[in-house]
């Protein structure tokens, strides 16, 4: 078995990165986990050094944070502190009998050449976790949400922050939340037309929202900023509107908008407006694999997400795994960043290391702050409830498989499919390529809309839940034959061949 | 509320069994305490086999399936992706190549088609095999199926016949007089009926318990490895290593896996498979999934680089002597049983309804139950 570390950080993006130096600088031995090749995550997405340039920063916020957590982090791996393991994703994470934690990793497709592990140290061994895996664009399906030049808000911003592309000329940027308007105005920054932002929801109404205002008063100011740059650059910004359809050809032509009541109900006339990208986004899906791997507690949060419940320092209900940042209810880099110090050193105080009280208590009061802040946001800027309405039978919910909304809707009403998980089984929904990341959030609330009720977390799960958390290659997979250790497995009675049949 | 037929379990046995009976004109109530199909039937890889099978019983019943498969329910097949792809199994060894030569001879004489592959033949059948195997043997009457559709199909023509299905509805107690079931308790209410069918899978001992008779199913745990979508074609036929069959004499201690690979229609390649008796223990295990792709990229080398998207797994109900358990229950008349399968019961659920449905009729059946008898295992336990 390979030498067990105190802990191993998975995830170097805001939380992640925060959590490894802290516990290092806290006595911790610390292995980062991160798929990307150089750390910050999709939040501080940047370039190596070797293609930096000196504006690269402009739109990205809480930089100095990011740049001040680098340089830690660089001096932790120069002394042997921290040891950083970039593109590489585990697949597989088992808790142990005597209570460690064992994580099998593969490379990524980007893989950096610097710090790759050779074969032998695809598996890590650990007393404990904090695990930091954040989180991706929500999607819901709409017609035409599979033409070329529909894209996902995040996935635009990615282009931009990773390789100053544009994604087209003339943009609607449409969903909810606050998310739209750093897209927007990145876009606009490019030298692209944002013919809209299209909200669902009603105004800037957090600027407003009193509890906002005290909580997070750096988000205020962000939010003044977007503000002015929107107008700066004449963005249209549209409230209670959605896209109904994307229309086009071969590819984006336009968009097909309305005006719609609280809860996502059409109420005005329709309009078209001419754009060759779509940038979509309805919130965020945290990426809980590795949490539900292991078997934590889960709780739908208010935006809807299934996400791991956490006590006060961030321990999950299984010993030894605290979890950080966007798997613990999606709220924002900065809130990240203090979940991340927070776990770090609650588990130093728990290994017996020097962890500041006081500094403990004021980075609890900062997540209380944060997660308050985070839910008054989430109730500002819900998926509006009759979202499924706005579907049509050839709608496709699950583009990896080809499934149409008019199959789960044949699959409840014909075939008896009364769960999410039963629809999975017999129309195929998350059974593709990402396995349920896409279309996970949409197929369980078309599974409870079906059902006339709300989604719950056994709605989410199933669709949550993954057996390898990514594609491993079965090569990968044959050269653990070697690997004798048990996993989990007391008791266990092996016995000679019998009939093969299924 | 009076049903002539209570079936317990809507998994693709329960649901085969209630499609006959409704068929035959029986008034049927289908109890599931959870969701359709949602045990053993959605954790297999759809197998309706003859190939594996040496004379006895259990073929009897593979081969009086197939005619179910393929006649009976000839206009349904493509409802349930019914594909007579059939089997291929290869040999790695000469000694191996002779004993599968040898099940043939038996087999043949059962009425189980088989045609004798040479080694230079082998790549005719699967373009992406291994160029060191030395022989193998084709087996066209082996099919696959997508058994969730297949019990959500049956369990809808059923209910076109009058059929009713409650899920999330768990048997709590059976309805007495004297010593005969005559129907079941449940929170949602009791259902009287004339008889009580358990096709509760590998939790049909429970069932049986709440009636106080003995019917020994226990779990045996399998693992199924699911590829990333591959081009059609890629992989034709079921494909499996003859090498078990030399094996199911040994009493080597370690898992075991047998390679089975085989591509299904939405183009993801399902490779299994693993036996452990672990009780009911969801942890994933590395060694049995390492082993099993091990042992797939040993039969098709290309595989080496494809990825595993996902594993499934399940708990195959099995009985001491690996029969199922058919027929009516001496020890509490009224109380049936159509359980423990082991890993054979998609390919068997057809026959084991349709027999189902004519004894319970009255009518002769096509099959003799007798070795499948419920009782049969008060002998060893008195032994024991």
């Amino acid at each position: 078995m390979p030498h067990t570390t105190d802990v191993v950080v998975v995830g170097a993006g805001p939380a992640g990165l925060a959590a490894a130096v802290t516990a290092a600088e806290a006595g911790l031995g610390v292995a980062l986990v991160d798929t990307a090749a150089q750390p910050g995550g999709q939040y501080w997405r940047h370039y190596d050094p070797a293609h930096a340039r000196p504006g690269d920063h402009v739109g990205h916020h809480g930089w100095r944070v990011f740049t001040g957590l680098r340089d830690r982090l660089d001096a932790l791996r120069a002394d042997g502190r921290v040891r950083h393991l970039p593109g590489r994703q585990v697949w597989l994470v088992t808790r142990e009998p005597e209570g460690t934690f064992t994580l099998r990793t593969t490379a990524t497709v980007t893989a950096a050449p610097e710090g790759q592990p050779d074969d032998a140290e695809r598996t890590l061994s650990a007393r404990a976790l904090v695990l930091c895996p954040g989180g991706y664009d929500r999607q819901l399906p709409v017609p035409g949400w599979d033409l070329p030049g529909v894209l996902t808000a995040g996935g635009v911003q990615a282009l931009l922050k990773g390789h100053r592309t544009p994604a087209g000329r003339r943009a609607v940027v449409a969903g909810t939340g606050p998310f739209l308007l750093p897209v927007a105005t990145g876009l606009a920054r490019a030298g692209v037309t944002v013919a809209a932002v299209v909200e669902a929801n009603g105004t800037l109404g957090w600027l407003r929202d009193p509890v906002g205002a005290t909580s997070a008063p750096g988000k205020g100011i962000e939010a003044l900023g977007y503000a002015a740059l929107m107008a700066r650059h004449r963005v249209p910004y549209r409230t209670r509107t959605v896209v109904r359809e994307v229309l086009g050809a071969d590819r984006v032509e336009a968009v097909r908008v309305a005006r719609v009541d609280r809860d996502g109900r059409p109420t005005g006339p329709e309009e078209e407006i001419a754009a060759d990208l779509v940038a979509f986004g309805w919130g965020f899906t945290p990426s809980l694999e590795l949490p539900l791997m292991l078997g934590v507690d889960t709780a739908v949060d208010t935006d809807g997400s299934l996400v791991v419940t956490v006590d006060d320092v961030q321990r999950s209900s299984v010993e030894g795994v605290y979890v950080a940042g966007e798997a613990t209810g999606v709220g924002g880099a900065a809130l990240a960043v203090h979940e991340g110090r927070l776990a770090a050193l609650a588990l130093a105080a728990a290994r017996g290391r020097p962890a500041d009280p006081a500094t403990i208590r004021r980075l609890a009061r900062a997540v209380r702050r944060g997660r308050r802040f985070a839910t008054a946001m989430h109730r500002t800027y819900p998926v509006p409830a009759a979202w499924p309405e706005w579907l049509s039978e050839p709608t496709l919910v699950c583009r990896c498989e080809e499934v149409s909304y008019g199959d789960l809707r044949r699959a409840h009403d014909d075939l008896g499919a009364e769960d999410a998980r039963t629809l999975k089984m017999l129309a195929r929904p998350g059974m593709g390529w990402c396995q349920g990341r896409v279309c996970g959030f949409a197929t369980a609330g078309i599974a409870a809309c079906l059902r006339g009720r709300g989604s719950t977390p056994e709605d989410l799960r199933p669709l949550a839940t993954r057996s390898l958390a990514v594609p491993v290659p079965l090569g990968e997979l044959a050269a653990l034959t070697e690997d004798t250790t048990p996993v989990g497995a007391t008791d266990t009675t092996l016995e000679e061949g019998g009939p093969n049949g299924e | 509320m009076s049903a002539d037929l209570v079936v317990v379990g809507a998994g693709v046995v329960g649901a085969a069994s209630a499609y006959f009976a409704a068929l035959a004109g029986l008034r049927v109530v289908v109890v599931e305490r959870g969701a359709i199909a949602g045990g053993t039937s959605s954790a297999g890889e759809g197998n309706l086999l003859v190939s594996d099978k040496e004379p006895g019983p259990e073929l009897d019943l593979a081969l009086y399936s197939q005619r179910i498969w393929r006649d009976d329910l000839a206009e349904h097949g493509h409802l349930w992706e019914f594909e007579s792809k059939g089997g291929l199994v290869v040999a790695a060894s000469e000694g191996s190549v002779a004993a599968l030569r040898g099940l043939a001879v038996h087999q043949r004489r059962a009425g189980v088609e088989v045609h004798d592959v040479g080694r230079a033949g082998l790549r005719d059948y699967e373009p992406h095999l291994d160029g060191l195997l030395a022989g193998g043997a084709f087996y066209p009457q082996d099919a696959q199926v997508q058994p969730m559709l297949v019990a959500a199909h049956l369990l809808r023509l059923a209910r076109e016949r009058g059929a009713q299905v409650r899920t999330r509805t768990e048997v709590t107690g059976f309805l007495r007089d004297g010593a005969r079931v005559t129907g079941v308790r449940t929170p949602g209410g009791d259902v009287a009926a004339g008889a009580v069918l358990n096709a509760a899978g590998t939790w049909a001992g429970d069932v049986a318990g709440l009636a106080g008779v003995r019917v020994p199913v226990l779990p045996r745990r399998g693992f199924i490895l699911v590829t990333q979508p591959m081009p059609p074609g890629t992989i034709r036929h079921k494909v499996y290593a003859a090498e078990y069959v030399g094996d199911v004499a040994s009493s080597d201690a370690a898992l075991q896996t047998s390679p089975v690979v085989e591509a299904t229609a939405g183009g993801t390649i399902l490779i299994g498979a693993s036996r452990e008796r672990v009780g009911f223990d969801r942890t994933m295990s590395v060694p049995a999934v390492a082993t099993l792709a091990a042992k797939a990229i040993a039969l098709f080398p290309m595989l080496r680089d494809v990825r595993a998207m996902r594993t499934y797994l399940g708990f195959r109900p099995y009985c001491p002597d690996h029969l199922p358990v058919i027929g009516p229950d001496p020890r509490a008349p009224g109380l049936w049983h159509a359980c423990g399968h082991e890993g054979a019961g998609i390919g068997l659920s057809v026959g084991t309804g349709k027999l189902i449905s004519q004894a319970l009729t009255g009518a002769a059946t096509d099959l003799d139950l007798t070795p499948f008898a419920p009782d049969r295992f008060a002998h060893e336990e008195a032994v024991a």
